[in-house]
Order: C-alpha cells, then structure tokens, then sequence
C-alpha cells in the first residue's frame, strides 16, 4: 500500500510538471532570440522608408505575409530602383522571420501557419487607404 | 492490487500523453498574439496596449 501511494505521488507530481509546462507553452510563442529581434529592427527602421509608399498605393500588402510594388507609376522614377530594393529586402525579411519563429519555438513545420497567422494580422492592421490583397488576389483598398 | 496499478498507471500515462499531444497542435491564438505584438511594434502603432510598453508621452515627443 506505502509502495502504492509512492508511485501515486510521482505520478501526480509528474502529471502537474507536464501540464504547466505544456500551459506555459501554449500561453505564448518565443519572439525574443537574438535572430528575431535583429529582424524586428531592421523592419522597423526599414518601415519609415515604405511608410510613404504604402500610403500612395505604391506598395501593398499581399494576402500571403508579404509586400509587393502594386503600382510602380505611383514612386517617382528616380527613386523606383530603391523603392523595390526595400521592398525585396523587406520581403527577405518577413521570410527569416516566419522561418526563425518556427524555429525557436522547436516546430519548424509550423512556418506556413506563422506566415498565414502574420498575412492575416499585418492586413486586418494596416490602416485606412493601404492597399491589401483579398482572398482571391485582387488588390482593394482599405 | 497490481491490477489497480496498472489501471492508474494506464490512466496516468494516457493524460500525460494527452498534455504531450496538445502541444504538437499550432497554438493559434499564442501567434496571433505575437504577430500583433511585432507589427505594433514594427509600424510602430499604439504604444499603449495593455501596458505592456509603459512610454512616458514626453518620451515619445522627444524621439
């Protein structure tokens, strides 16, 4: 009977240490390593420079978690070779971070939900006038 | 008394790997709640959310 209660109490104890972990885990994903926070600057010091383009229809944002020139006409010629090098950059960007999420999390195979997850925030965010891809990949105007 | 072992052990070892399974599952919400807190952070959108970024108004004044 002592030697039953014993198993019982590891048993018990055990099950609690898994359960709040798996709680822990499921309460919120790791964005801080070193990687992450690298890339979350770079966009945001890169932000200032799209901001504008964004604004004039330029640049949109497309259904797939990414940015795309909807409208090269709509930048200035002598700034379009810049403007679509941030936009590459930025894209190379988005695409480490989805990655690097996954990542540190320890689910690799969760990339293409991180990705869609942030497609689906970065549009419901963006603000009035931005252009944004619907479901079907048309370009509408927010 | 063996067999009521192996019944809780049974039992045990089917929660635990119930917890375990929950986990391979994407946990959706958790990363809606970080993409929010990334693009907040990346277009620089309100700096009042939940308290989490406590910025002093004068602060942001003087960036």
């Amino acid at each position: 009977m002592r030697n039953f209660l014993g198993v019982m109490r590891v048993w018990v104890a055990l099950l609690l240490v898994v359960m709040a972990a798996s709680a822990q885990a499921a309460a919120n994903l790791e964005i801080d390593t070193p990687a992450i926070s690298a890339l979350r600057s770079s966009q945001q010091a890169r932000h200032s420079l799209l901001a504008s383009h964004y604004a004039s229809g330029a640049v949109g944002l497309t259904r797939d978690g990414m940015i795309a020139l909807r409208d090269a006409s709509l930048v200035p010629l002598a700034q379009r070779g810049k403007v679509s090098e941030w936009v590459a950059d930025e894209n190379r960007d988005r695409a480490a971070l989805y990655r690097e999420i996954a990542q540190a999390n320890g689910h690799p195979e969760w990339e293409a939900e991180i990705r869609a997850t942030f497609a689906e925030r970065w549009i419901l965010k963006a603000p009035a006038g931005w252009y944004v891809q619907n479901a079907r990949g048309e370009w509408v105007r927010k | 008394m063996r067999s009521r072992m192996m019944v809780v052990g049974a039992a045990a070892g089917c929660l635990l790997a119930s917890c375990v399974t929950i986990n391979i599952y994407f946990p959706a919400a958790a990363a809606e709640k970080a993409a929010d807190k990334i693009i907040d952070e990346v277009w620089q959108l309100k700096k009042d959310s939940a308290g989490v970024e406590s910025k002093v108004p004068g602060e942001e004044k003087a960036k």
